[in-house]
């Protein structure tokens, strides 16, 4: 079992519709996300090209987060989702410091949050909501084991690229080019 | 002309738009656990050497300091935490792979040991100590038997602690300006210098003092070399290290590093110290104060400078 998800920066209208999703579903305080939209305008005018990402945590296989948190409660779940255990976590903000996504952020009651995947969905059969709610469908979920799932048969059809490769994390958050 | 516009959707407080998560709290505690370690190291160095009676003050004075050093520390490091009741974590688990880990379990061990090495020499400070509990005396007794294996545990461990508050920093490969091996040796010589200068503050032996101004010239020497080949690296590194040493070479923090770490606390107390050697008659206060101060800015800009330097994408 590897989660892993696509989202396809050609489709992406950048309406911030994963960004109210998730912060319904996960009850993210006033202020905060565990989700966002960059955009990225380049070129010379009036050749302009724009790359539209709706990014989160990335999920690292080589997670940063994990490696330098002291307690243990940045671990991998099963499937490699990367979590925080709430009554594991000291607040000491190593994993923050870590992360060269800046996917993590204290949360005000002290422990650090961030995107799970939604694993409480995930594990009923449901997609992250961020997926679900998605008005273009430019986001794909799924097992990279499994050859018939979303992510997996995308990811053979399309160019993808993921963020900040050199910085050796080995993300599972792809993008579609 | 080609440009690139770069539009985020997040704000998360503390993250954006710059990293902001560790304030005065982390450097604090860097300096004064690296300056404690720099004392307890060059205590239990001299004390294995057999020079406690030639070098008294370093031996038997200066370490008074560390165990209000390390509780200040502490409380620094304690008052940092965001989830403060479940501290305890740390001292339930064990990561190798996390130096913040090895730090805990350090100060676990040298925190005590700073505690016992004064209470054997209390009565330096205090004559008239008396511990008035006979198993109190009985444990005095037990530790000054095995003094010598509790300097190498002091040695050893103040070794660790020194360098773990450089290398905690150069685990982050997300900050570019903190991702060099070189802090790890780096807090550990302005560590070891802070603790030299501590016990130039205290001793009024003219031998002593001499020494230890010798000792701080030598690793002032070593700073200043180790900080030029820190800045050759990132200018020789990735384009993030390249950006990361310009915040210090025309960057926001090219005036206050090289004024108040290297001239004000590398160079001018370097000077003053080989005028002072040459015979030349310099405030006794003004070295020592100038390198602990050095040391204490050293950690602040590298701290503050850290979590503004970062990966483009």
């Amino acid at each position: 079992m590897r989660y892993a998800m696509a989202v396809d920066t050609r489709k992406c209208v950048g309406c911030s519709d994963c960004v109210v999703a998730c912060q319904t579903e996960n009850n993210v305080p006033l202020g905060l996300c565990r989700d966002w939209v960059v955009e990225v305008m380049d070129g010379t005018y009036p050749q302009l090209e724009i790359e539209i990402r709706s990014e989160r945590c990335n999920h690292c296989v080589n997670a940063p987060c994990v490696r330098c948190c002291p307690t243990g409660a940045s671990h991998f779940a099963e499937g490699g989702i990367v979590l925080v255990k709430k009554t594991e976590c000291i607040g000491c903000g190593a994993c923050i410091a870590s992360c060269p996504y800046d996917a993590r952020y204290p949360h005000p009651d002290g422990y650090v949050d961030k995107c799970t995947f939604c694993e409480h969905r995930i594990l009923n059969g449901m997609d992250p909501a961020c997926v679900e709610v998605c008005p273009t469908k430019c986001m794909y979920f799924g097992d990279l084991d499994d050859p018939n799932s979303d992510v997996s048969v995308i990811l053979k059809k399309r160019k993808f690229k993921t963020l900040i490769p050199e910085a050796g994390t080995d993300p599972r958050l792809y993008f579609l080019i | 002309m080609k440009e690139e516009l770069f539009v985020s959707g997040r704000m998360n407080d503390m993250i954006d738009p710059t990293l902001h998560i560790w304030h005065w709290q982390i450097p604090l505690y860097l300096f004064l656990g690296g300056m404690a370690a720099g004392i307890l190291c060059l205590a239990a160095l001299y004390y294995i050497r057999g020079e406690g009676k030639t070098y008294y003050t370093a031996v038997r004075i200066t370490p008074f300091l560390t165990p209000f050093l390390l509780v200040l520390g502490l409380l620094a490091l304690f008052i940092d935490l965001r989830h403060k009741l479940f501290f305890w974590q740390l001292y339930t688990n064990i990561k190798l792979q996390s130096p913040m880990s090895w730090g805990a379990w350090t100060l676990m061990v040298i925190t005590p040991v700073s505690f016992i090495w004064c209470a054997l020499h209390i009565r330096d400070i205090l004559p008239k100590w008396d511990w008035k509990y006979k198993w109190l005396k009985e444990l005095e007794k037990f530790f000054n038997k095995y003094k010598l294996a509790l300097a190498w545990i002091m040695l050893i461990y103040g070794l660790i602690l020194g360098i773990y508050t450089g290398i905690l920093l150069s685990a982050f490969n997300a900050r570019p300006l903190w991702n060099t091996s070189i802090l790890g040796p780096l807090f550990l010589a302005s560590g070891l210098s802070a603790g030299a200068a501590a016990t130039l503050l205290l001793s009024k032996n003219p031998d002593e003092r001499k020494h230890f101004a010798q000792i701080d010239l030598v690793i002032i020497g070593i700073e200043i070399f180790l900080i030029i080949h820190m800045f050759m690296g990132y200018l020789a590194g990735t384009q993030v290290q390249i950006e990361a040493a310009k915040m210090f070479l025309g960057g926001p923090y090219t005036m206050s590093f090289w004024i108040f770490v290297v001239i004000i606390g590398l160079l001018i107390p370097a000077i003053l110290e080989i005028l002072e050697l040459r015979k030349y008659h310099i405030p006794a206060l003004i070295p020592p104060v100038l390198v602990i101060f050095g040391s204490l800015m050293l950690r602040f800009i590298i701290v503050y400078a850290g979590q503004v330097s970062r990966w483009l994408y």
